[in-house]
This record gives C-alpha cells, structure tokens and sequence, in this order.
C-alpha cells in the first residue's frame, strides 16, 4: 500500500492552495513520509488543530487499516 | 463509534493521569514512533499507563474515532489528548510538554527535560 510523492502533495496542495510544501519519501517506500507545510491556514490554531487540518486533507489516505499511508512524520508552519 | 469501547477508553483515561496508547508497551515498544514517545516518557520519569493497541482491535480503531485522530501513538494527559509522536516530540523540544506537565500536576524531572534539549540542540 502505498501513495506517490506526487499524489500526495496534490492532496494537500487542494486543501492548502498558497502553502509551501516540502514532501520527503523517508523510506523510499512510498509508504513513509515526512512534510513540511507552512500556511496561513493554521494561524490561531493550536498543533493539534493544524495536523488535523492536514489529516483531512488527505482524505483519509492515513486510516485505519486499509490506509494507503503508513506513516507522515508531520511539521507544521504557520505562513 | 460502539459505546462500550469509548466507556472503555473513558474509563482508562480517567483512571490514570498520563496514558499512552501505543503498538506494544513501554518496555517492548514495537513502532518507532510508540518508541520515540515511550522513551521521552521514560527519560523524564513520568509515571503513565500504557495500553498496547495492538492486542485490542477495538482500542485500536476505537481511539482513532474518540480523538479523530488517525494514528498511534496518542498520548492522553488528566483526560485530554495531547498529541501524537509529531507533536510530542516538539513540545518536548519547546518546552511545552514540561508546562503542561506543571500546569496539570504530573511529576517529571525537570533536569531530564532540560537535558534533552541540551543534547538534540
């Protein structure tokens, strides 16, 4: 299971438009990933709310078992 | 999400200060983000309660729908979720797990969280 660099970062490029977006494949699996998202979207939002935001965008790419994402080491920014 | 298991997860998180769910248990993580969470707590002595999803399908995918939050580990403290290894991790760096700690009356030593960000700075 897994989801390219590409797919990835399209999913949250819809969610956040103007944000910078850094996507490194850690395992060169396409299964592991980390990102770096600075947006103006987290503004006033504590770290939870803001990984959530990006949870969502992957549109459930990461749950449960059937998730295609095993893992996304997650950072973000606030723009 | 199924009544029992919340009551289940409601009751754990109430009966202990600080829990972390986790793939595995405080001395046999077997993830290495559940690792990287475990030792941090460990390394501050901080007393928690580990529950180890992985021998309870329903915890499993139960706590994921309690918090909406997609991954494991998830670090409970006095009955809130706090985080997963992300954001533990930086609030360790930041300081902030140490305020939150204060703030909520859970022992951890000091020096060690001092000493944690002497080392990885």
């Amino acid at each position: 299971m897994a989801i390219s660099a590409e797919k990835l970062k399209a999913l949250i490029k819809k969610k956040f438009p103007e944000a910078d977006i850094e996507v490194i494949d850690t395992a060169g699996d396409s299964n592991h990933y980390s990102a770096i998202i600075t947006a103006q979207e987290f503004r006033g939002k504590s770290r939870v709310e803001q990984h959530k935001l990006v949870y969502k965008a992957l549109e459930g790419a990461m749950d449960g078992n059937n998730g295609v994402l095993h893992a996304l080491a997650l950072q973000t920014k606030i723009k | 999400m199924d009544v029992v298991v919340k009551t289940k997860i409601e009751t754990i998180i109430s009966e202990h200060d600080v829990v972390l769910f986790m793939k595995g248990t405080s001395n046999m993580p077997q993830c290495g983000f559940s690792s990287r969470v475990a030792g941090i707590l460990n390394f501050l002595q901080v007393n928690f309660k580990d529950v180890n999803v992985l021998e309870d399908d329903e915890i499993r995918q139960g706590i994921k729908d309690f918090s909406d939050w997609p991954t494991i580990p998830q670090l409970y403290v006095k009955n809130a979720f706090v985080g997963g290894s992300d954001i533990i991790t930086e609030m360790t760096m930041s300081g902030e797990l140490d305020q939150l700690f204060t703030e909520k009356n859970v022992s951890f030593s000091q020096d060690a969280a001092t000493k944690i960000r002497e080392e990885n700075s």
